[in-house]
């Protein structure tokens, strides 16, 4: 048996480990759980509300067929669609760049090798952990009313505030501080990412003689490009999925004045306010779209940005 | 964590203990900001409503628990019930998050079969798509399976690992177990099924925990789910409870509605100070979203 003599012990306990799991019928029933709730939950019903975007739909009758016309109306002539649009683009634009912003200035401080750092982590995580939550929704909502917090300091210095939540021209500010509010995840991810760094790259920056500035600019920043990237796609995803704050603080109405309308209170209200279920797919497939579109805009752009090291 | 002379590189200018001591203070800035609205609302819960209105203190002049008690009883259901909904809905979530999700994993990270590589692929690919796109079918079919109003609808999707994103976790981690052990495993004549149940899950504790806890906190935080499946009040979650408060008395009655807000932050809290390395390294790790 030449095989055997040459064959080593580890490579014929490999080879026998790949006939003991190479089973197809043995896998296939480890990944039967996943499976059925691929094909029930999540294919079966995207394929559902694809057909259902194309009807007529109020769950009590039968779905009708209606062809375009839930789109055409959503793109020519639906003045919420615009509102709700309008409103969670700017959120998108608002609340992901200064979110990032905030949390990789505050990585960068911690990560100079400060005392205390476990302690600032876990402070600065915290409100992310909560955040979700509708407990700090309503905190948020009482925070910025006319008499809630904010303005009690506001008028320490001697400014009379205005109800942020009421007023229209607010009401989605206090949407993306709260967004800010919760830097602390991406923060700990940049945290990860910058002491992936290896450190000697700035011992030779600085004994060529560069700046911090400098060093910043051309090993931080670029090392750091596909953290930021990711941290990006996950944030601007999470945005476009925002919903129970906006919903807790404007009482599901998306007001005042639809200030606060997210896309995703919109379809909630049309599906399960006006039992629109056919109206109210077209919008889950415009989402769906959008962000598709999002994400893929991110991916060719991030050839010219993101930074990846052989 | 290194101490500030540890961190200093030789030939830069060393920064001064002024300079320590400033980056300081900005941090205790920033992190009074941040905690302030927390501790301003447990304060705020402890006061009479007309000490709330105006008084940005997180000291209040004349603490009482009276409002945890006027707000537990606030609706006509305690929020005993709701509190209790939701750790059995979450904990039946961790179960089944961990239960299927781990099983996903194995096969993806140890097994080898045709199909492998599409299947992962897709898997994902679900990590990106939107719930809204499934919300409406699936709430036709489980409405027609009569499972509105009760926590089917919220817990089974848990057993049949809707929840990619802790596949992928669990991947990632199974495949850093040395397949040395497996291979001895097998060549003590286990079985696929014994490695998984003898080797992998006691291996991957920490993966599993994370899963858990993650699965425990997003289940609880969970408003949208609840908020369309449960219409009886008897089966309402805390999170559609504290919803339904605001709505009905929390307009006159603050304190009771902080009392109810701190005591549905509680789990999470808690899970927050006995977990938080795993929480933290799950995250640097992995990227979770939040």
């Amino acid at each position: 048996m030449t095989l055997a003599v040459r064959e080593s012990a580890p490579a014929t306990s490999r080879r026998i480990a790949r006939k003991v799991l190479g089973h197809d019928a043995g896998a296939y029933l480890f990944l039967a759980p996943w499976l059925i709730g691929i094909f029930v939950l999540t294919v079966g019903p995207a394929l559902g509300s694809l057909y259902l975007s194309f009807t007529r739909f109020d769950l009590i009758t039968e779905p009708r067929f209606v062809g375009l016309a839930n789109y055409t109306r959503i793109f020519t002539n639906d003045a919420k669609f615009l509102a709700a649009m309008k409103v969670t683009f700017t959120y998108v634009l608002l609340a992901v760049p200064l979110k990032l912003i905030f949390a990789l200035s505050v990585a960068i401080v911690l990560n100079k090798g400060l005392r205390g750092l476990t302690v600032y982590r876990a402070l600065f995580y915290l409100p992310s952990l909560l955040g979700g939550s509708v407990a700090i929704a309503v905190l948020w909502r009482k925070i910025f009313a006319k008499d809630g917090l904010f303005n009690d300091v506001l008028s320490t210095f001697g400014i009379d505030g205005v109800s942020w939540i009421g007023d229209p021209d607010y009401a989605l500010y206090t949407l993306v501080v709260l967004s800010i509010w919760q830097f602390g995840s991406p923060m700990i991810i940049f945290l990860a990412g910058l002491r992936q760094i290896p450190q000697d790259l700035y011992e030779a920056a600085s004994l060529d003689g560069a700046s911090k500035r400098r060093q910043f600019w051309k090993i931080t920043l670029p090392l750091l490009t596909p953290i930021i990237f990711f941290n990006a796609i996950i944030q601007t995803i999470e945005a476009f999925k925002a919903f129970t704050p906006a919903f807790i603080i404007s009482e599901g109405t998306g007001g005042p004045v639809n200030s606060t309308l997210f896309y995703t209170l919109y379809l909630f209200q049309e599906a399960f306010s006006y039992f629109r279920m056919g109206y109210a797919s077209a919008l889950a497939w415009i989402l769906l779209v959008i962000i598709a579109c999002f994400t893929a805009v991110s991916f060719i752009s991030a050839r010219y940005w993101v930074h990846y090291e052989e | 964590m290194k101490s500030d002379a540890a961190a200093h590189v030789p030939g830069t200018p060393r920064r001064g203990a002024f300079g320590s001591l400033a980056t300081h203070a900005v941090l205790i800035g920033v992190s009074l900001v941040m905690v302030y609205p927390l501790l301003w609302m447990i304060a705020s819960s402890l006061k009479p409503d007309s000490e709330i209105f105006n008084s940005a203190s997180i000291f209040p002049a004349h603490p009482n628990l009276s409002a945890y008690a006027r707000g537990w009883y606030g609706l006509k259901v305690s929020f005993g019930k709701f509190f209790t909904n939701s750790a059995v809905i979450a904990v039946l979530a961790v179960i089944g998050n961990v239960m299927s999700c781990s099983l996903a994993a194995y096969a993806f990270a140890r097994l080898r079969f045709r199909g492998r590589n599409f299947w992962f692929a897709i898997m994902l690919g679900t990590l990106m798509l939107p719930y809204h796109v499934t919300l409406i079918p699936q709430y036709v079919l489980f409405l027609n399976l009569g499972w509105v109003d009760t926590f089917l609808p919220l817990v089974v999707p848990k057993f049949l690992a809707a929840d990619a994103f802790f596949i992928f976790l669990m991947v990632q981690f199974f495949r850093g177990i040395p397949r040395e052990l497996d291979e001895a495993a097998i060549m003590d004549g286990c079985g696929p099924w014994r490695i998984y149940w003898k080797i992998m899950l006691p291996l991957a504790v920490p993966a599993l925990a994370t899963a858990a806890v993650f699965s425990f906190i997003w289940t609880w935080d969970d408003f949208f789910a609840p908020l369309i499946y449960l219409n009886d009040m008897e089966s309402y979650t805390f999170q559609v409870g504290l919803r339904t408060f605001v709505d009905s008395s929390g307009q006159s009655d603050w304190s009771g509605l902080f009392a109810m807000s701190v005591v549905g932050l509680v789990p999470i809290f808690v899970m927050f100070i006995f977990f938080q390395r795993l929480l933290i390294d799950g995250i640097a790790t992995t990227g979770m979203k939040r």
